[in-house]
């Protein structure tokens, strides 16, 4: 299998303080890849710099083979990699409908299929097309920033954090929905706190502890490592 | 009610607005007298309503904080008064210090001339806003205040006064060549930002006012986009001017004084950021108000032998003010809000009036 996104040495850092201090991964085509890691071990940042939203120190992030070090946000969302943020960012004054489109900016091309598409995995923000993102609830939030993030028609999407706040049950509805996005074939690449839920979807993990990988295997294997039960998994031995 | 017909409605009542509205200024114009108020509060309530939309481009919908609308209204009217003042009426205007000789023989017909009032006010928008467009809120809100205050000196500065004609200011300025000339262009001009606002162009404005991440994380390239409608802005901003100086026919450099600003911006806020339709409604409200309703203040006044206290010169202006304190305390969000104005009120009585229709309506979902 080719790999869709590999990243070499990326380091990173804010004020001369290296938040990722070089890191290498590679994420396989049509695979959910997972990164996990504790607060502020730098799995927003490596997420963000890929984006093009952080302009890391040194780095070569290849896409199909082609650079993206450098390259301004707009010109990596064209090339199929969408980022939904951490904390959804959803555009709270505009209606559900406007934030869809928002998502289709750099498209030209009609859009009513895909706005079809996205209604039909999230049938609840059909009901609310009219009503504002901000009156949703932190879980249709989280519907309306997958969805938008959709409309771009990614070939790679990377979650910053999707079950962020939200109550167990909807987090069970995220992850089944990250299952059936990728079962379309779109490479997800996703970032968690939660652990467990991550590594039950995925195919394969990364860890990373203070800006570096320390471990990596598939979810199944990083998910019966007694060290990653201890740290992540929050089981005594 | 479908929504089909609801939309058909709609276009129905607008056009029906429309042609009301035509009829008032037709009627206006035909049977007023020339001094009669109403004709100023309504011409100038136009070119007022023109700048705000315009402002309102900039900080409603694109939230970005600007104080420069003034600066951009000067720089439009200026640009329009130099080309366009009659030839053979120059050297009455600039009888102290004469006419620039490369200025002695160009003139520009009237609508030629509102053009290069817009156009230079946009390209001196590209210019600045390179640098001014990196600072964030307040910051930018400084820069642009700065800016205005800076062409205002310079359009009446000494070296600039064989062309500005310097701290004596610009008259003869060709007058509307009829009534209802500001409606139209005023028109024009805020159906163009309309269209534009309604377009993609648009939503992404609106996006990066909501969250400048998340709309850079859709691909909007930030830089691009605050660049696009802080020049747009401008070029509306630069025609208000010219029309402002059509409507005055003399102006100075303290004509666009920071007040200006500060008046458009009462009515962006009255209106509600990021309402078009809010701007156009408070432009005139504010203005009849201003310039009209509240003007017995000003006069002294006696009922019976009793001499009403406080009513004297300036006192207006007293009153204003309470009135916009009172309407910032208890309607922080404007008149209409972030909404625009639409006709849905007397669609959803009318719904009500109709019971099959409201029935079938309700069968339908």
């Amino acid at each position: 299998m080719t790999n869709i996104l590999e990243i070499k040495n990326l380091v990173v850092s804010y004020g001369g303080i290296e938040a990722v201090k070089g890191i290498d991964m590679t994420v396989p085509e049509g695979e959910i890849v997972t990164l996990i890691g504790a607060n502020g071990a730098g799995k927003s940042t490596t997420l963000k710099s890929i984006a093009g939203l952080v302009k890391p120190k040194e780095a070569s992030i290849q896409f199909k083979g082609q650079e993206l070090v450098g390259k301004t946000p707009d010109f990596i969302v064209s090339q199929g990699i969408t980022l939904v943020p951490e904390g959804r960012r959803v555009f709270p004054n505009l209606t559900v409908l406007e934030n869809l489109k928002i998502g289709a900016y750099l498209r030209k091309d009609n859009l009513k299929s895909d706005l079809d598409y996205v209604f039909s995995l999230f049938p609840r923000l059909l009901e609310r097309e009219w009503q504002m993102a901000g009156t949703l609830s932190g879980g249709e939030q989280q519907m309306l920033a997958v969805g938008r993030a959709l409309m771009s028609k990614p070939k790679l999407i990377m979650m910053d954090e999707p079950s962020l706040g939200l109550a167990p049950l909807v987090v069970k509805d995220i992850f089944n929905i990250i299952q059936t996005i990728n079962g379309e074939g779109i490479t997800v690449l996703l970032i968690e706190q939660n652990a467990n839920m991550a590594l039950k979807i995925a195919h394969k993990a990364y860890v990373i502890e203070t800006g570096k990988i320390t471990m990596e295997g598939t979810g199944a294997e990083l998910l019966a490592n007694e060290e990653i039960k201890e740290a992540y998994l929050g089981k005594t031995k | 009610m479908t929504e089909k017909k609801k939309s058909q409605l709609s276009i129905l009542f607008s056009v029906i607005a429309l042609i009301g509205i035509a009829i008032v200024l037709f009627c206006v114009n035909r049977f007023t007298p020339p001094t009669f108020m109403l004709r100023t509060v309504l011409q100038l309530g136009a070119i007022y309503a023109l700048v705000a939309v315009s402002m309102n481009l900039l900080n409603g919908f694109t939230g970005l904080f600007s104080l420069g609308q003034a600066g951009f209204m000067a720089v439009g009217a200026y640009t329009f008064a130099i080309f366009t003042i009659p030839v053979s009426s120059r050297p009455g205007v600039y009888y102290l210090y004469g006419v620039a000789d490369w200025l002695k023989n160009i003139h520009l017909p009237i609508l030629a001339g509102l053009l290069a009032a817009g156009l230079v006010a946009a390209v001196l928008a590209a210019l600045i806003g390179a640098p001014v467009l990196r600072l964030k809120s307040d910051y930018f809100a400084i820069a642009t205040l700065g800016f205005a205050e800076i062409v205002r000196i310079i359009v009446g500065s000494t070296p600039m006064n064989r062309v500005t004609n310097g701290s004596l200011g610009l008259k003869m300025i060709p007058k509307f060549p009829n009534f209802y000339f500001p409606f139209l262009i005023s028109g024009i001009c805020i159906l163009i930002i309309a269209l534009l606002l309604r377009s993609s162009y648009g939503r992404a404005f609106k996006a990066i006012r909501e969250d400048e991440i998340a709309a850079e994380a859709m691909g909007i390239n930030l830089a691009k986009h605050k660049q696009m409608s802080f020049i747009i802005s401008s070029f509306f901003a630069g025609i208000g001017g010219a029309l402002m100086g059509m409507f005055l026919g003399a102006i100075t450099s303290t004509t666009f004084n920071i007040t200006l600003t500060y008046n458009i911006l009462l009515i962006v806020v009255i209106g509600g950021m990021g309402s078009m339709t809010g701007s156009i409604i408070s432009a005139f409200l504010v203005i009849a108000a201003r310039e009209w309703w509240l003007r017995f203040l000003d006069q002294s006044t006696y009922i019976g032998s009793f001499h009403v206290p406080l009513l004297k010169t300036g006192f207006r202006m007293v009153v204003f003010s309470i009135i916009l304190m009172i309407v910032v305390l208890f309607f922080r969000k404007g008149i209409m809000g972030m909404k625009e104005f639409n006709w849905n009120f007397i669609l959803n009585r009318l719904d009500k009036k109709d019971p099959a229709a409201s029935a079938g309506g309700e069968g339908n979902e």
